[in-house]
């Protein structure tokens, strides 16, 4: 009894039961009051900060071809192992603003067109040495240099140039952007000693902890950086990755206490852990979405009626109780949800079977459509397909799936075959999510979505500095996307972590998985 | 050693030399043919064209194949696997930690289930069609008929989860104390002995058992010896070849065919090495990985040959 008493108590503190529910399941549990109420305050106590220990994480993500470079980074491990040794110039918390880190401060000319960050002083990196404004400059440099095989190459297009000027660094950009800051805190531009042009893959930083364990694609760690300039994170003493892919072994990793947490617990486990005592689930709500897309310039998606149809032909609500357990909300055929910043609500575009048919009729499309998947599309892609398969039936519209290999997935059918399964991470800005996959000249227009009018929306948005005006505008273009677009938002999936007993200090975070991405230099081990 | 030994030996030898340049063609044109695009793989679904076009001039991959394969070759003849594409680190010296721990999870699972398997076997000849033989046959090949991954998750769950006797990951690194090492492969080393016990233990009956039918061994009976004396001391020396055969072959499996394994206890050996790259399709490393695997699978054949050309008398005693 006391164990559960001491779990719920836990679960108030974590903001997970309310204090109200508590009490009454203390009661229930034949507690007075007064003790379930000192219970809960040596609960609160015991979320202050525990320094020291060896806190551990199992990862799905990491493979024995990453590097350390930040360049080359893509997938999950590395880039989460780089929040924890590396810093940029800001960081977005947990509520979508936007925090100084490396810089102290920043502001933008009045056209958005110049922006200049004060670059803080007195942050040493873990080779000792001081780090500089040129050294931002040095990295802004590296990752934006046209031969770089940089990822952040894409995002460092629309700057023209960066330079030191005293404490400051000014960045120049070829149009205005009020988002720019956002930009900035990509984790491929970790600022590094002469941006790391000298040692790509050196791994050093700035962050609460030095890398001292670098066994690609089995076992990361780092050790706590003794000179590290603030006292809110890098906790324990030495953290830990380990590189557990298979989600079985994760979570068994998880339970026999070979971890303290894991990402990515799928969610047709989630109940079944859940009851594992001293497990806590830790979902929250983000910005990746699954989706279907059909290519707006090829027959027969190019007919907006064809698309439409496809669109009111998806049960939603099943999807989200069939394929994500509930852990997740309904999307809207655009690309943006409640997470986002500037979000306006639109009405709920649901399965309805007779506009479904209607439009159907009105392309004058007769036959099958093919819709391509596979098992990487996203977690439970294939099954998604035949329930949408089974939806669409029952609107009179025939989809033939074809299941896909996962190897190969994305260079070979993923924006280039006109309709398929895929998932988006998510940006932190709606200027950011459009731009990458929205806007007509975009590598990654994985719909073929090409406006004009949409174009210049986004152009005027990017360059506007009045919020209001900028939420009309975005409110604009998600109708757009939503009643002409080609994309298919089925749902908006949860991040789905798992802490084991002893960890505190665990805060919803959205923005990535793993608390943000910085599980494990904010939460700490209790003794 | 008389000169029909050797040179069967040396013919066994440059069989297998031959064989193995024949797997080198193999993998080479294999890993050719395989869908997609290193560059691609290496940056992911989020790589601009611009980034991607760089990466690839900076691999290489604009050469003929011809050209490629025989720089390989030679490479590989003078020791020099070349440099991993996706993280530009020299292979050999990447490989060699992986190997390492491959060899050591293949080496103490074969010394249980080698020394198990035999013993097993020979108490099944002894007892034959009785309830022994029956038992010992019945649980290895119940252990045998399971799918790998089911034991694993099974001895995960009993002794990683509920138990926790043993950790359910199996991760060692270098400089682990060498306890820690054992405690930590206990339960893959276990799953793997299950795996291929039954079919050495088989082997072995079935061989002794042919082997019983002879007359010398009804000599030996009437002689008055006792049951398991002539099956250790005139049956088993008999029986050693096709013995050998197979548990060369169960050897070979432990070395190369540990993927699943490997992936259930996180067990940071050659098999995932070998996944992770053929994803990224990282061509030399799989190339060089799937030539070791061809080398222990060739080398472990030859040894087998060469056992059962020795352990025949009528080869090493001519006339």
């Amino acid at each position: 009894m006391s164990n559960e008493l001491d779990f719920l108590s836990g679960r108030v503190v974590a903001g997970k039961l309310s204090r109200r529910d508590f009490l009454g399941r203390a009661a229930a549990l034949g507690v007075t009051a007064t003790f379930a109420n000192s219970l809960l305050s040596s609960a609160a106590k015991a979320q202050s900060p525990v320094k020291g220990g060896v806190l551990k994480a199992g990862m799905q993500g990491g493979a024995a071809t990453d590097s350390l470079d930040p360049a080359t980074w893509s997938s999950q491990v590395p880039y989460f192992f780089g929040r924890q040794w590396g810093e940029q110039l800001v960081q977005i918390s947990a509520d979508g603003t936007l925090k100084p880190a490396l810089a102290e401060e920043w502001g933008a000319s009045d056209d958005a067109k110049v922006w200049t960050f004060k670059i803080r002083k007195g942050v040493q990196f873990h080779n000792g040495k001081e780090m500089t404004p040129a050294d931002v400059v040095a990295t802004m440099e590296r990752h934006s240099d046209a031969n770089s095989k940089s990822g952040a190459l894409g995002i460092m297009g629309g700057i023209d140039n960066v330079k030191a000027d005293g404490d400051t660094v000014v960045f120049s950009l070829k149009e205005a952007n009020a988002d720019l800051p956002f930009l900035l805190d990509d984790y491929h531009l970790m600022i590094q000693p002469n941006g790391g042009k000298d040692n790509p893959t050196e791994g050093i930083g700035t962050g609460p902890y030095k890398v001292t364990v670098t066994e690609q694609g089995v076992r990361l760690g780092g050790e706590k950086f003794a000179n590290y300039w603030r006292d809110d994170r890098g906790f324990a003493d030495q953290i830990e990755i380990i590189v557990i892919n298979d989600p079985t072994a994760r979570t068994a990793a998880l339970q026999g206490g070979q971890v303290n947490m894991i990402n990515r617990v799928e969610p047709k486990i989630v109940e079944l852990i859940k009851r594992v005592p001293g497990v806590t689930i830790q979902n929250v709500a983000g910005k990746g979405h699954y989706v279907f897309i059909a290519h707006c310039n090829t027959a027969p998606f190019d007919n907006n009626d064809l698309r439409l149809a496809l669109k009111y032909a998806l049960d939603r609500e099943e999807l989200v109780q069939k394929i994500l357990f509930g852990y997740g909300s309904v999307g809207n055929d655009t690309p943006i949800n409640k997470a986002y910043p500037l979000f306006t609500e639109m009405e709920q575009r649901k399965f309805d079977p007779e506009k479904a048919a209607e439009h159907f009729k009105k392309s004058g499309h007769s036959g099958p459509v093919l819709l391509r998947t596979s098992d990487v599309a996203f977690p439970g892609a294939v099954d998604a397909a035949q329930l949408y398969q089974q939806s669409a039936a029952k609107c009179g519209i025939t989809l033939e799936i074809k299941r896909e290999p996962g190897d190969g997935y994305w260079s070979e059918v993923w924006n280039k075959q006109p309709f398929s399964a895929s998932y988006w991470g998510g940006r932190p800005t709606q200027d950011q999510m459009y731009s990458t996959a929205y806007y007509s000249k975009a590598d990654w227009n994985d719909t073929r979505f090409q406006r004009e009018d949409f174009d210049k929306m986004l152009f005027a948005a990017r360059a506007e500095l009045d919020t209001e005006k900028r939420k009309k505008i975005y409110a604009d273009m998600g109708q757009l996307v939503r009643d002409e677009g080609g994309v298919i938002t089925p749902m908006f999936n949860d991040f789905i972590d798992a802490t084991g007993p002893n960890v505190g200090g665990w805060v919803p975070d959205g923005n990535q998985e793993m608390m943000g991405g910085y599980a494990l230099s904010k939460c700490w081990l209790n003794a | 050693m008389s000169s029909p030994i050797v040179k069967l030996i040396a013919q066994r030898i440059a069989l297998g030399i031959l064989l193995l340049l024949a797997v080198s063609v193999l993998i080479f044109a294999g890993t050719q043919i395989l869908p997609g695009d290193v560059a691609q793989s290496i940056l992911g679904q989020s790589a601009t064209p611009e980034a991607l076009a760089n990466l690839r001039e900076s691999l290489g991959l604009n050469e003929p194949a011809y050209v490629r394969y025989f720089r390989w070759l030679g490479g590989v003849l003078t020791g020099d696997l070349g440099t991993a594409l996706s993280s530009g680190q020299d292979i050999a010296s990447s490989i060699w930690p992986r190997l390492k721990n491959t060899l050591f999870l293949a080496f103490w699972a074969a010394v249980v289930s080698v020394p198990l398997a035999i013993i097993l076997g020979l108490l099944a000849v002894r007892y034959r069609n009785g309830f022994v033989d029956k038992l010992i046959s019945g649980l290895a090949l119940a252990s045998t008929s399971l799918p790998e991954f089911f034991i694993g998750y099974l001895l995960v769950f009993f002794f990683a989860v509920k138990l926790q006797w043993f950790p359910g990951i199996s991760t060692v690194f270098d400089g682990m104390p060498f306890l820690d090492r054992i405690h930590a492969i206990v339960l893959p080393a276990t799953a793997l002995t299950l795996v291929v016990l039954a079919h050495m233990m088989r082997m072995t009956r079935a061989a002794i058992l042919n082997v019983m039918q002879s007359a010398y061994i009804e000599t030996a009976e009437l002689k008055g010896l006792r049951a398991f004396d002539i099956i250790r001391k005139h049956a088993f020396p008999n029986a050693i070849a096709p013995i050998v055969n197979v548990v060369m072959l169960n050897l070979a499996y432990l070395v190369v065919g540990v993927v699943v394994i490997e992936v259930i206890f996180v067990y940071p050996g050659m098999g995932q090495y070998l996944v992770d790259h053929v994803t990224k399709r990282d061509v030399p490393v799989v190339q060089a990985v799937g030539l070791i695997f061809a080398a222990v699978y060739v080398t472990l054949n030859i040894i087998a040959d060469i056992a059962a050309i020795v352990a025949n008398p009528r080869l090493r005693h001519p006339k």
